[in-house]
């Protein structure tokens, strides 16, 4: 644990990716199986103890310190598991260090940490604490309840295992996803030369391959096809052997909240498409599909009723086809796998599959003509696909590109503010802001109608910290409320109803566009001027 | 008769005391100050009279030219000021020449601490605990999560770097009064004799430092050397200048702070830090409440710092405390 916990340390005090890279791959080829293999699992994510969450490293602080002295500490760190781990009392005696007793182990810790019950958690996680050091703690907490936070991607974590051990990054991440931690496989495959697992017969994630924002760039429409980029949640969709799975961007399997979509493939195939909600609202009757606020009231859900899924049926717009009855497509050009999608439709069931459409224009510009009715078919927008590009894992320039609808904007004044996490724990960075319920000249009120903590630079966030601070006029908790006295330009992809905010409205992607220091607020818009944005 | 304590007053620019018509620690020009210690935050120029540790008044000459109307106290020795109050100048263990200082007046007795920490230091006399009714202590750490390490093991750290590394150098971000000398003085403790290199804002200081009888061994300016000359050195800096332009001359510097914020890991990576020394001038909270333990006042009063963590543990503890809410003494004053 000691090794693993060293890791960590080192990896929080690096900002060099390089540095990172050769901190984690020379842990992998150091530490012996299982442990570096729980590492992995650990630095990816890949772990969760069901008896181990922040409420419950929470409560066993309060037994051992008053809750104010908790809370304030908490407050200033900004990280519950650092926090305990500076405050967990030291054991009064330590015990004598006979050759007997090895030290802690992570395997030893995972091991400990998966046996636990909600009930045995009270002690036995004590007990694990009590043996190690403050750096050990944090890494047992951060192990227990995820959220390393140590700037450490699973890309990153994967990259500096091919690394370590000289295989391509590119079968690491088509093995991955077929393996359970600690990996022993993919140790013996690398490290020892042993067979690679056999993935083709498993029901298991293909990472996705994505898209660069288009920015500046202009294509030629000779080399690359144009369709829509509908706004549901990129899903792909795997029938292997007999079993069907329903995988969502990050690789989660969200099958259970979409019961009709398990049954309906029985091609084997892997498929990535747009799941979305049976509707009108994206690209009207024809488009075919709800609004993704629709698409939301059925995200998460660990049952689902039957009225929901006569009320709101999802299906699948499909893109693109990787495999096909044992056959990887993926290395093949985007119009080939396209044809085979599209000869691969009539043995889908139409009720629960339809076809991304091609978007035809006659060049660049006609293409950005088209792009400018996006909004009103309250769809994100275009992407833009080279005619020839291979289905490859990530980002990978110059292949597809995502050309979003502009965004909408809308002047609202600040009017709380709350100190972020981790890196920005001593700032004030989350904001809360709102709009004119009529005219703030005859007194209206502002109601709130978002929170942004992006969008802005490091300097501006030192300047916004501090009229925070000299602004404050009532402080709850975390949160201060602040002077009506600054106006932010918001930009947000839509707004829908809703009824969390007492606006009865929720922007999609809202950030900071600029900050208006020179803007007087009552300048700002009003609600109804947000309502009017509202495309459901 | 007044109210007891009335002639002691906290102001947020500073603590007056009102029969003798001075301050503790002004932040603003007065006709006559008493001074703890020679930091920006406590110490001026432009008072009409100032009152110091001789050691202080010479930092402060050396920093705000301040010679004019100053008045020697030594340690242990008691100032009569004006309206019957006596001043005496008592080792705070923070930096060279820094003091707390005891007033008495009408039987009654109140500490100023200025800042002060409790752990042994070769640049200055050790903190005495002095009874008193009234203890007005600081609480820049004053919050529990703060326990810095001995100071032996955090050298050790530097030191393995600079063995680890010996093609690189290790450049320590250090305040420039204090923090720097201390930091020398235990390296030369830990065996450390190879010379030193200092950034030019330093330099000063340690030679000020070295007339006061504190021995630093063999110091090099940066400027004067060639970056091959340095592989494998350790080099203090200001903080300010650790991630300026001024690092580009030293050959591959690990970057290191000293500072007792270093127990934080986001703090220090919010300041680039890669290699985090917890060290500190200030008490951490360990120290803090014992201090009030060992001093045991009637009442105590928190200056600056993270003020409501301590007062909660007054709290807990059954004892009186109220906060004074000083300006200009926020978040990373050390």
């Amino acid at each position: 644990m000691q090794a693993f916990a060293a890791l960590l340390d080192a990896l929080v005090y690096t900002n060099s990716r390089n540095r990172k890279l050769s901190l984690i791959a020379e842990y992998l080829r150091e530490t012996p199986d299982p442990d570096r293999g729980w590492a992995l699992a650990g630095l990816t994510g890949a772990l969760d103890f069901a008896a181990v969450k922040s409420s419950t490293i929470r409560n066993l602080m309060k037994e051992r310190i008053d809750p104010d002295l908790w809370t304030l500490s908490r407050d200033f760190v900004g990280d519950t598991a650092e926090t305990a781990s500076l405050l967990w009392p030291e054991p009064l005696s330590t015990p004598a260090k006979s050759d007997a007793t090895a030290p802690l182990s992570i395997s030893d810790v995972v091991k400990s940490l998966g046996t636990m019950t909600r009930v045995s958690v009270a002690t036995d996680l004590p007990q694990l604490l009590d043996q190690l050091d403050a750096s050990g703690r944090y890494a047992l907490i951060k192990l227990a309840t995820g959220g390393m936070r140590v700037g450490v991607s699973a890309r990153l974590a994967k990259t500096a295992f091919a690394k370590a051990f000289e295989v391509s990054v590119d079968e690491v991440e088509e093995y991955w996803h077929a393996l359970e931690p600690p990996y022993s496989q993919l140790f013996a495959w690398a490290a020892h030369g042993a067979d690679p697992p056999d993935t083709a017969n498993m029901p298991m994630f293909r990472p996705f391959m994505l898209a660069h924002p288009l920015e500046d760039t202009k294509v030629d429409l000779a080399e690359y096809a144009a369709e829509w980029k509908w706004d549901g949640i990129r899903v792909q969709l795997v029938h292997v052997a007999g079993e069907t799975r329903l995988y969502s961007r990050s690789g989660d399997d969200i099958g259970k909240s979409f019961p009709e979509m398990i049954g309906a493939l029985d091609v084997p195939a892997v498929l990535d498409g747009e799941l979305l909600v049976r509707g009108n609202a994206q690209g009207g009757e024809e488009g075919g599909a709800a609004s993704f606020n629709a698409l939301q009231q059925r995200l998460g859900r660990k049952t689902v009723s039957k009225k929901m899924l006569t009320q709101a049926p999802a299906f699948v717009r499909l893109y693109d086809v990787l495999m096909l009855e044992g056959e990887d497509l993926r290395e093949r050009a985007w119009d080939k796998r396209r044809s085979a999608l599209e000869a691969l439709m009539a043995r889908l069931s139409a009720n629960h599959f339809d076809l991304s459409q091609i978007v035809e224009a006659r060049d660049f510009e006609h293409l950005a003509q088209i792009r400018e009715t996006a909004r009103e078919d309250a769809i994100e927008g275009l992407m833009l696909k080279r005619r020839d590009s291979a289905y490859v894992a990530g980002r990978k320039v110059g292949q597809w590109y995502k050309w979003k609808r502009d965004p909408l904007l809308i002047d609202c004044v600040l009017m709380y503010a709350q100190r972020g996490s981790g890196k920005r724990s001593s700032f004030y960075s989350d904001y809360t802001f709102g709009c004119w319920d009529g005219d703030p000249d005859d007194g209206a009120e502002l109601l709130p109608v978002g929170k942004a903590y992006s969008g802005f630079t490091d300097a501006e966030l030192k300047k916004l910290d501090r009229h925070v601070r000299q602004n404050t006029v009532n402080r709850f908790g975390p949160v201060r409320e602040v002077t009506r006295s600054m106006v932010f330009e918001v930009a947000f992809d839509s707004v829908h109803m809703s009824k969390r905010h007492k606006s009865g409205l929720a922007m999609r992607f809202p950030r900071i566009h600029r900050i208006r220091w020179d803007k007087p607020v009552h300048e700002a818009d009003r609600i109804s001027a947000l309502r009017e944005l509202i495309k459901d | 008769m007044s109210a007891p304590f009335s002639w002691i007053e906290p102001h947020p620019h500073g603590i007056r005391i009102v029969p003798a018509d001075s301050w503790i620690d002004p932040s603003q020009p007065v006709d006559k100050a008493l001074v703890t210690h020679g930091h920006a935050d406590h110490a001026r120029g432009g008072h009409g009279e100032t009152i110091a540790t001789p050691e202080t008044l010479a930092i402060m000459e050396l920093r705000y030219n301040t010679h004019d109307g100053v008045v020697p106290v030594q340690y242990g020795e008691t100032l009569r000021l004006p309206g019957g109050v006596d001043a005496t100048y008592i080792p705070a263990g923070h930096v060279l020449g820094s003091a707390q200082i005891l007033l008495e007046h009408a039987g009654e007795r109140v500490i100023v601490t200025g800042d002060y920490k409790r752990r042994p230091d070769p640049t200055c006399p050790p903190f005495a605990v002095t009874p008193c009714d009234i203890l007005i202590t600081e609480a820049t750490f004053g919050l529990p999560v703060f326990t810095h390490p001995p100071i032996a093991d955090e050298m050790d750290k530097l030191l393995k770097a600079l063995a680890n590394h010996p093609e690189q150098c290790v450049l320590v971000g250090a305040y420039a009064l204090g923090k720097a000398q201390r930091i020398i003085a235990e390296l030369r403790a830990a065996g450390h004799d190879a010379p030193i290199y200092l950034h030019g804002a330093m330099e000063k200081m340690c030679r000020l430092y070295e007339e006061w009888g504190v021995s630093l061994g063999e110091l090099r300016l940066v400027a004067d050397h060639s970056k091959e000359e340095m592989r494998g050195s350790i080099v203090i800096a200001p903080p300010s200048a650790l991630n300026d332009r001024w690092s580009r001359r030293l050959p591959e510097p690990i970057t290191a702070m000293a500072s007792g914020w270093m127990r934080v890991r986001q703090r220090a990576r919010q300041r680039g830090v890669e290699l985090p020394l917890i060290i500190s001038d200030h008490a951490d909270w360990n120290e803090l409440t014992r201090t009030i333990e060992d001093v045991d006042p009637a009442e105590t009063w928190v200056t600056h710092g993270r003020e409501e963590a301590l007062l909660r543990w007054h709290q807990l503890h059954q004892r009186r405390a109220r906060a004074l809410a000083m300006v200009g003494r926020e978040e990373d004053a050390e």
